[in-house]
């Protein structure tokens, strides 16, 4: 056995590096440094660079436009970025909807929205849950009946993450009401701009506006925007879920929390010794880097599997689980860390464009961070149900 | 040993119970805190009434010579309610420390117009520097002739832009930790006001050589009382965080029943039973130890500190335990400012973050641990 990247993989792992260190806007990462919230500018711009790059679509093949990247590429792009403070790709469009397009669509879908994606023409959203939906995501309720050349669409879809800014919506409806409740599920590809759509806000507990209700009134949706036959949206919806999520731990998300984790706790001072030296702090982060170690296996574990061909199941739900508790944990040890400087909350310059003096600057987001990571556990199948599935399918309970 | 509240504590709960059902419902508590901060509120009023300005303080202050377990009583039902209103640290905090320093004079100025509901005062402790350690303190005074002069920064000071005038602690040339009574519009003061992430008024006070009369000097050497009353407010923060478990996992157990998936309730899930049963443990074992703090109050400084910050440690990993159950077992539901139990688990966490984190309290416990 052998833990180590392979020469070509060394070269490539410097290449990103370089690339980032070259073209990541030092206004973005500083603002995805400080936990501010970027504006529509700041995705795009990035997004454009890593278009123009060829590296915005990680996950695509070539055939379609993207780099062609294996599952260790993938690893080491994404951990590179996470480190280098650039923000995530929106992920609705080049990581969501375009596998299934590219899996289920017809041709003529094909060409059309994968050049758009790739171009970051369109922005794209998730209509999944709904409010009585959430993890019995197959109990969804949306109605499309068939008129014509149409759908009509009827319903509430919610915890829609940045549908504010999107001009299209993919989305699972029901188009049968007797079927066995998964087999009369459709996806549908809906233009935003469409009459009868209104999207309204959802604040979160730390005052972010980052997901939104979506109301659909008599919508017509065109049928030559379903993706698939009618009645396979769920096979759609399940494919999505599985696909490609090797990244599902935030490996390089949790690697950044706790770079700057160490670093506060060195500078803070603690009855005159940095905090880091407090023996029961150091062991709560000890602990975490333990966590961590074992995490980065487990998902090398995972990703080396997919390279060789094997498709990543249930992993992915072990990755997922273990990878929100630790960056949950992180976030509540950099909250810790501050002490009494987590208490001040600034809303404006976290979610806006107010400024702050530098050391408030600084320690802004880290409770609302905390708050905010709380969704890792939620979002996606929620913790609890990553378990289920673990149960069932790993351990055949 | 006797666990029973007396006939007046009982009447105490009640009254207070009601109150805060009947005036502090979710949409009062938004409406509450999108007012500014205000020390003449009708809730304020009411308080006064009720005789709860007075409650904590001793008979010949004027005061109705309440206990811990008056104080534990008054804080559970406001944390219940998360009411707004600073009684601990708009009245009890800097109070009691009127109360044991100030002489008659300066009691008739500050303490009795704070007790007849006329003004808030706020306590000013913390320093950036010094985490939780209320007595490692960078301000300055100085005094030169007839005055005062002091210079610092004070951090996360609760209730300041209500307060009439703030209490400062500072470092003297005596090497002794000093207090004084600044008022609000004292030159050569300067605030920067925020809310904190809990929803709490709070700001951080500059001073830049305010120059102060003798008379408002409170002490020369306030260390010792200082701890008195640190103490008094964790064993207040414990019971009202009791108020706020009580009632985030009353929610969460609700929510369980009402809310369906795979066409059954929540609360039929076992792995969400067993959850929910954690959650109840970690309240009532908490419980236990703010009974314990408010009880303690009395007690030879070293054992009242040693139970005080068991109890504080304790209630500390308990309510963030709670919290963050309470979040998971909401869903996403729980992730929004419109669901209330999401202000319960600001709260809850948070508390970690008022007058030492368990981390802090853990360290005081080990300091004091009898091996025999």
């Amino acid at each position: 056995m052998n833990l180590t990247f392979s020469p070509e993989e060394q070269a490539f792992h410097e290449q990103v590096r370089r690339f980032l260190a070259d073209s990541l806007p030092s206004d973005i990462s500083e603002r995805v440094r400080q936990g501010r919230h970027l504006r529509v500018d700041d995705h795009l711009r990035w997004q454009n660079i890593l278009s123009e790059q060829g590296w915005l679509a990680s996950n695509w093949p070539k055939e379609f436009g993207g780099p062609g990247w294996g599952p260790v590429q993938r690893h080491i792009f994404d951990e590179e970025c996470a480190a280098a403070h650039a923000p995530t790709v929106v992920p609705f469009g080049v990581n969501m909807v375009a596998p299934v397009i590219m899996k289920f669509g017809s041709i003529e879908q094909q060409q059309h929205y994968l050049p758009r994606i790739l171009s970051n023409q369109d922005w794209w959203c998730q209509g999944y849950s709904e409010p009585g939906a959430g993890s019995d995501l197959a109990g969804l309720n949306t109605r499309a009946v068939r008129n014509g050349d149409h759908y009509i669409v009827n319903g509430q879809k919610t915890w829609t993450t940045l549908g504010q800014h999107a001009n299209m919506l993919f989305c699972l409806v029901r188009t049968d009401p007797v079927a066995k409740k998964q087999a009369g599920i459709s996806f549908l590809l809906i233009d935003m701009q469409t009459p009868g759509i209104t999207v309204r806000p959802i604040i979160t507990l730390d005052g972010a506006h980052e997901v939104n209700e979506i109301f659909l009134d008599n919508v017509r949706v065109p049928v030559d925007n379903r993706v698939g036959e009618e009645g396979q949206g769920w096979t759609c919806a399940k494919f999505l879920l599985t696909h490609e999520r090797t990244g599902i731990a935030g490996l390089g998300h949790a690697k950044q929390a706790l770079r700057h984790l160490k670093s506060l706790a060195s500078r803070i001072q603690h009855r005159g010794k940095p905090l880091l030296e407090l023996a029961s702090f150091r062991q709560r982060v000890v602990k975490a880097e333990l966590e961590l170690m074992a995490l980065e296996v487990t998902n090398l574990r995972v990703i080396a599997a997919a390279r060789d061909g094997g498709v990543p199941g249930a992993e992915s739900s072990l990755l997922k689980v273990r990878g929100s508790e630790l960056r949950q944990e992180l976030s509540e040890l950099t909250r810790r860390a501050l002490g009494p400087a987590a208490l001040p909350f600034f809303p404006d310059f976290l979610h806006g464009d107010d400024s702050l003096d530098d050391e408030r600057a600084q320690n802004a987001a880290a409770s609302a961070q905390y708050f905010n990571r709380r969704k890792l556990s939620i979002y996606g199948g929620a913790n609890e149900i990553q378990k289920s599935i673990v149960a069932k399918t790993i351990l055949n309970m | 040993m006797d666990f029973a509240l007396t006939d007046e504590q009982r009447m105490l709960e009640e009254t207070l119970t009601r109150l805060v059902a009947d005036q502090v419902s979710a949409e009062q508590r938004r409406a509450m805190l999108a007012a500014a901060p205000n020390r003449d509120s009708a809730l304020w009023r009411t308080f006064a009434e009720l005789g709860l300005l007075h409650m904590p303080f001793s008979e010949d202050m004027g005061g109705l010579g309440g206990d811990g377990t008056d104080l534990m009583i008054i804080m559970q039902a406001l944390g219940r309610g998360l009411v707004p209103e600073p009684y601990l640290a708009g009245l009890v905090l800097p109070g009691q420390l009127l109360a044991l320093t100030a002489n008659s004079e300066q009691q008739t100025r500050w303490l009795a117009p704070l007790l007849e509901g006329e003004h808030q005062l706020a306590l000013a402790w913390q320093e950036i520097g010094a985490r939780y350690d209320a007595f490692t303190v960078a301000t300055q005074a100085t005094q030169q002739g007839d005055q005062w002069q002091l210079n610092g920064k004070k951090y996360v000071v609760l209730n300041l832009e209500a307060a009439a005038a703030t209490l400062v602690s500072a470092q003297l040339a005596s090497g002794k930790l000093g207090l004084f009574i600044v008022p609000a519009d004292a030159p050569g003061t300067s605030t920067h006001l925020y809310r904190t992430i809990d929803d709490q008024p709070a700001g951080d006070l500059t001073l830049d050589s305010v120059t102060l009369p003798l008379t408002n000097c409170l002490s020369e050497d306030v260390s010792d009382v200082l701890a008195e009353v640190l103490a008094v407010g964790r064993a207040a923060l414990c019971a009202q965080a009791i108020g706020a478990m009580e009632e985030a996992c009353d929610q969460t157990l609700a929510y369980l029943k009402e809310r369906k998936q795979f066409g059954v309730p929540l609360s039929t899930f076992q792995a969400l039973q067993h959850r929910m049963v954690d959650m109840h443990l970690h309240l009532e074992q908490s419980r236990s130890m703010a009974i314990l703090a408010a009880t303690s109050l009395a007690l030879p400084a070293s054992e009242r500190d040693y139970k005080i910050a068991a109890a504080k440690a304790y209630c500390g990993e308990s309510a963030r335990f709670i919290a963050e159950q309470a979040i998971q077992l909401h869903g996403a539901m729980g992730m929004t400012e419109e669901c209330y139990v999401a202000s319960y688990a600001k709260h809850l966490v948070m508390f970690d973050h008022y007058l030492g984190d368990s981390d802090y309290h853990l360290e005081t416990v080990s300091e004091l641990l009898k091996v025999a």
